[in-house]
């Protein structure tokens, strides 16, 4: 018989059980096909390769992804919407050490927490930002976002959005491009293999760039929200691939190394 | 010959969502036919072609959903 041995298993940085519900305890609370999985894998990989599980305090949102702390082994701090990029602020400036982490939705950082993400970055914090952009607010059931596409129904564009009524969407790695004092800004996707192994490198040295000290590190990743959008997976995948990166170009903002 | 590689899928954990069988190059998994405990369909290996590649590891949002294995050198 062939000897098979394992190359890609859960991370370690995962905890073996999760204390939820308790016949829940060995799954995620994400829909099927959910984004947020995918990130948390990628993110989850990078943690495990750079050896940081120990000395990684990850902030979680207000969003679907509230519950990141079910499944990380790490530090874990749930701050109020919109507020992770000012305590992961707090939080590096007390234990430098500390490799520090804001997790956000875009409801949460391009809506209410706009203002704390412009002025970490401005400052230039030593953190690292992963902000989930799924045009759209999953957890509270689909009002438009800020980044909501033009043209798509939400509950509160029911007719689609139009820039005249709400606005165009907002790019918000190019917003932040314009700063100054960012070392690193990039969105990614994961509508495609290609995609997905391109976000893992990504996440993987946006956090890099933090264990050296390299600058304010942001990586937005469009994903997707199949049962908001009211698609199956494959589907939403296949939205995000063709229609998303329309709207939002992949590809790097800033990269100054450190 | 033997597989280069092989997958284990954790079908308790799986939510169907067919984000590896999409994934999978050449295409060596497929969703079963029976439900798992939550009502889900389930991912599960053909049996044989698998490469190794480890790309369905990367499309899944669950942690434990699957554990790509390569042939021992
Ligand atoms: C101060 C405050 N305002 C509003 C809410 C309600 N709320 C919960 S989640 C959410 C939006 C989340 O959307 P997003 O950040 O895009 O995350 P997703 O769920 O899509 O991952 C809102 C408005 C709240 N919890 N707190
Ligand atoms: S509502 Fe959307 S973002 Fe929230 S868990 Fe479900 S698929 Fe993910
Ligand atoms: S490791 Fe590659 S070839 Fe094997 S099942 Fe996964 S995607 Fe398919
Ligand atoms: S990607 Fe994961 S959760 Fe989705 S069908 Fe495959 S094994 Fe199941």
């Amino acid at each position: 018989m062939p000897e098979y041995a394992p190359v890609h298993a859960k991370p370690h940085c995962f905890y073996e059980r999760y204390e939820r519900k308790a016949e829940l305890q060995h799954q995620t609370h994400y829909c099927p096909g959910c984004g947020h999985g995918i990130v948390h894998k990628l993110l989850a990989q990078a943690i495990d390769g750079l050896g940081i599980q120990d000395r990684t305090i990850l902030v979680s949102p207000v969003g679907c992804s509230v519950f990141a702390y079910y499944y990380f082994d790490v530090g874990n701090i749930q701050v109020a919407h919109g507020r992770a990029p000012a305590v992961a602020t707090a939080v590096k400036r007390s234990r430098p050490e500390s490799i520090v982490i804001s997790y956000q939705g875009d409801g949460d950082l391009a809506a209410i927490g706009s203002a704390e993400i412009l002025h970490a970055a401005n400052r230039g914090e030593l953190i690292t930002v992963i902000f989930v952009n799924n045009a759209i607010y999953g957890m509270t059931g689909g009002q438009m976002a800020p980044t909501t596409l033009l043209g798509m129904k939400t509950t509160t564009s029911p007719q689609g959005r139009t820039a005249a009524g709400e606005g165009f969407p907002i790019h918000v790695c190019e917003l932040l491009a314009s700063l100054e004092a960012p070392a690193f800004i990039e969105r990614v996707a994961l509508g495609n293999n290609q995609q997905i192994m391109r976000a893992a490198r990504v996440l993987r040295r946006a956090l890099e760039n933090q264990v050296k000290g390299a600058g304010f590190s942001f990586v937005e990743v469009l994903a997707q929200c199949p049962t908001v959008w009211g698609m199956q997976p494959v589907e939403a995948q296949k939205f995000v691939r063709e229609k998303m990166t329309g709207t939002f170009a992949l590809g790097n903002f800033r990269d100054r190394r450190g | 010959m033997a597989d280069r590689g092989s997958v284990e899928l954790n079908s308790e954990e799986c939510k169907g969502c067919g984000l590896c069988v999409e994934a999978c190059p050449p295409k060596v998994l497929k969703l079963s036919a029976r439900f798992n405990q939550y009502g889900y369909h389930p991912a599960e290996y053909t049996g044989a072609g698998c490469t190794g590649c480890g790309i369905c590891f990367f499309a899944c949002p669950e942690p434990g959903g699957i554990t790509v294995l390569r042939l021992a050198a």
